[in-house]
């Protein structure tokens, strides 16, 4: 784009951002503050996860952008439409085909691989900032190591709920050492980041941090060994490609009480559609 | 098919952005805004956007306000995102206030002193009644007399604070027991570490929203962390920006900017080390910025709680909590990205409400229905 450097940044800043990226590599799950830019999109709405993008981003990278798992929510559009604009990459739906995935609040379902990177957008980097809104405290409790203070809270959940009751944005443990957020993913995709093949990096932008977890990493969701972690998901079919094993959105159909089960990922909804995969939904439709 | 009304798309996007024009323009039938109109005749809310969009250049932040249809945040926001592209060629040498122009100085603490009290283009006296003459246009152009003979003996206007500090009555302002004067942080930089220092401090409350400092300077003034204080001086007017280029040597004057600064004398019963002196709180904003400099030097205060022994217990004297919400392009992207789509996180919460209630009613049947699917990711790491 006339005026502004391949995607957006200048190349002193991606430096500066690159060199963020290395530290937390090197020191998985913990978080690296760093000189977060003022982005011409809103903070809270992936200023941190395109600025990682934009960092990493080469000329022959293919973009995937998603936000709720689908590539046509409006949030997904607009910063796929900024990297068009700035960087010129080619951008795809498809999960396969992407180097670079840049996500709001979902995992795909097809596993990724080694060639490929996801990038997460994190509103609140800080794991413990629920029950402890001061940095300096945090900070101090990441070097000791502290955690007891979300172990209590789990405790609390089982003892007023019968269950933990968190169900999004679970906290994880990261190569056994640092407690870390996952970003608001649903409970139901932490599974996908332990071991997973391909690079995690996560942005914050507001906050101005960093995180990673390099491949094939422990990542363990917390949990106690008389109450097992269990991910969350709505008991049904996706409406359109049968799915049993893919996250569900939720669709209200009218307003007596109908609904509709979808996959939230989109990619992996049509392409199991396009094999012939039907739904109970899509075969009403094809009947029709 | 039904789920499709819930996706977004490009074309809303677009459709969105084409009514936005539209809607900016309003009637047609009333000729358009001009920038130069914004510069001229708005100048308070151009002093604002420059304020709080870090970035001095009228021109410019007439066009945010004309393209945000006067939506002032969203016009500093603008700015911001403008701003954070430009290269930097130089740092300035510190402006002299002291060698203001004068447009406006008062101060509260003395009846009179070198130089006089200049009220300026103040509203303090007007009475606030709708002038209905305005409504028709302005009938004549409006003229204010000169300044007189001693008012405009501006080399006389030695700052209020500084009479103060020849008897040692109000503490030093280059004190600064954390870090050099000269190489101040960079906020924009670097993200802030705490415990921030004062040049960062100050940084953010230069840049922060003002309607954010003005409750909480006006907390101060309610029991919420007081400070006692009493407005020195506020002073408003041009100052020269000079920079030194590394090859010149020597400092070259590059222009002028417009600046309001305050700053206020408050209380501070001393120590067995240090004899009983007065404290400042400082407020220095572009512009006229008035009422923005003077809560900035209440909140400057408040936030030394730590630094001169006082209890912190107000939220105007927790310095994280200050620092890390007075900026309004953070908050108001942050409040307003509740309106993106959240459907995947509400969904799991929904599940787990559904879950909750049937264990609650211990209801086997319903209960073993919500259950994940046999194949799912779930039970297998549950097995695990």
């Amino acid at each position: 784009m006339k005026g502004y450097n391949f995607a957006y940044l200048d190349e002193q800043t991606k430096r500066m951002i690159r060199r963020g990226l290395l530290k937390a590599v090197a020191i998985p799950g913990h978080q690296v503050p760093f000189g977060s830019r003022e982005m011409p999109l809103p903070y809270g709405w992936g200023t941190g996860g395109i600025q990682v993008t934009a960092s990493i981003l080469g000329t022959d990278d293919v973009l995937k952008v998603i936000d709720q798992g689908a590539d046509d929510t409006t949030n997904a559009v607009s910063i796929r439409r900024f990297f068009s604009l700035t960087a010129g990459v080619r951008t795809t739906t498809e999960t396969v085909e992407a180097t670079v995935i840049q996500t709001r609040h979902r995992i795909p379902e097809k596993p990724l691989r080694e060639d490929q990177i996801i990038v997460y957008q994190v509103p609140t980097p800080e794991p413990l900032s629920k029950l402890e809104p001061s940095k300096v405290e945090t900070r101090r409790m990441h070097g000791l190591a502290d955690y007891g203070l979300m172990h209590v809270k789990l405790y609390e959940d089982i003892s007023r709920f019968g269950q933990i009751s968190i169900s999004y944005d679970y906290p994880v443990m990261v190569n056994e050492r640092y407690l870390t957020s996952p970003s608001p993913i649903p409970a139901f995709d932490n599974p996908k980041m332990d071991m997973m093949p391909a690079l995690q990096l996560f942005g914050a932008g507001r906050e101005k941090r960093l995180y990673a977890i390099p491949p094939w990493t422990r990542v363990k969701s917390l949990d106690f060994e008389d109450h097992p972690f269990r991910a969350i998901n709505a008991p049904h079919p996706c409406g359109l490609c049968g799915a049993t094993d893919s996250y569900l959105d939720e669709i209200v159909t009218d307003d007596h009480g109908g609904r509709l089960f979808v996959c939230s990922d989109t990619d992996h909804c049509s392409e199991r559609r396009a094999a012939g995969h039907l739904g109970t939904e899509a075969l009403r439709d094809a009947a029709e | 098919m039904a789920y499709v009304a819930v996706k977004g798309g490009e074309q809303a996007i677009d459709n969105a952005y084409a009514w936005l024009a539209e809607d900016r323009r309003g009637d047609t039938a009333i000729p358009a805004l001009s920038v130069a109109q914004i510069e001229a005749q708005l100048g308070r809310a151009v002093d604002r956007v420059m304020a709080e969009g870090s970035l001095y250049d009228r021109e410019l932040a007439a066009l945010a306000i004309k393209q945000a249809q006067g939506d002032l945040i969203e016009a500093a926001f603008l700015l911001r995102a403008y701003r954070t592209t430009l290269p930097r060629f130089a740092h300035s040498a510190p402006v002299e206030t002291a060698s203001m122009q004068i447009e406006r100085r008062v101060s509260a603490i003395f009846k009179d002193l070198p130089g006089g009290q200049v009220l300026g283009p103040t509203y303090d006296y007007t009475h606030r009644l709708l002038d209905f003459s305005l409504l028709h246009g302005d009938a004549a152009a409006p003229t204010a007399p000169a300044l007189s003979g001693r008012e405009s003996n501006q080399s006389a206007m030695r700052r209020v604070p500084d009479i103060l500090g020849n008897e040692g009555l109000l503490e030093p302002d280059d004190r600064d027991p954390s870090g050099s004067p000269c190489d101040p942080g960079d906020l924009t930089r670097e993200p802030i570490t705490f415990p921030a220092d004062r040049d960062v401090r100050l940084q953010a409350l230069a840049r922060g929203d003002e309607g954010f400092l003005l409750g909480l300077g006006y907390s101060t003034q309610r029991g919420y962390g007081g400070t006692h204080p009493f407005a020195g001086e506020i002073r408003v007017g041009e100052v020269v920006i000079e920079i030194e280029p590394a090859e010149l040597g020597f400092s070259i004057d590059i222009g002028e900017l417009m600046l309001t600064e305050c700053q206020m004398v408050n209380q501070f019963a001393g120590s067995k080390t240090v004899p009983p002196q007065f404290t400042r709180g400082y407020g220095l904003v572009f512009g006229f910025g008035e009422r923005k400099a003077m809560a900035m030097a209440l909140v400057d205060r408040a936030l030394r709680a730590e630094e001169l022994g006082e209890d912190v217990t107000a939220p105007a004297q927790n310095i994280e909590f200050v620092l890390y919400h007075s900026d309004n392009i953070e908050a108001t992207g942050f409040v307003e990205h509740l309106k993106l789509p959240h459907y995947v996180d509400f969904q799991s919460e929904l599940q787990n409400v559904r879950r909750m209630q049937a264990a609650a009613t211990n209801d086997p049947l319903t209960t073993a229905t919500l259950e994940p699917p046999p194949d799912g990711t779930a039970q297998s790491e549950a097995a695990e």
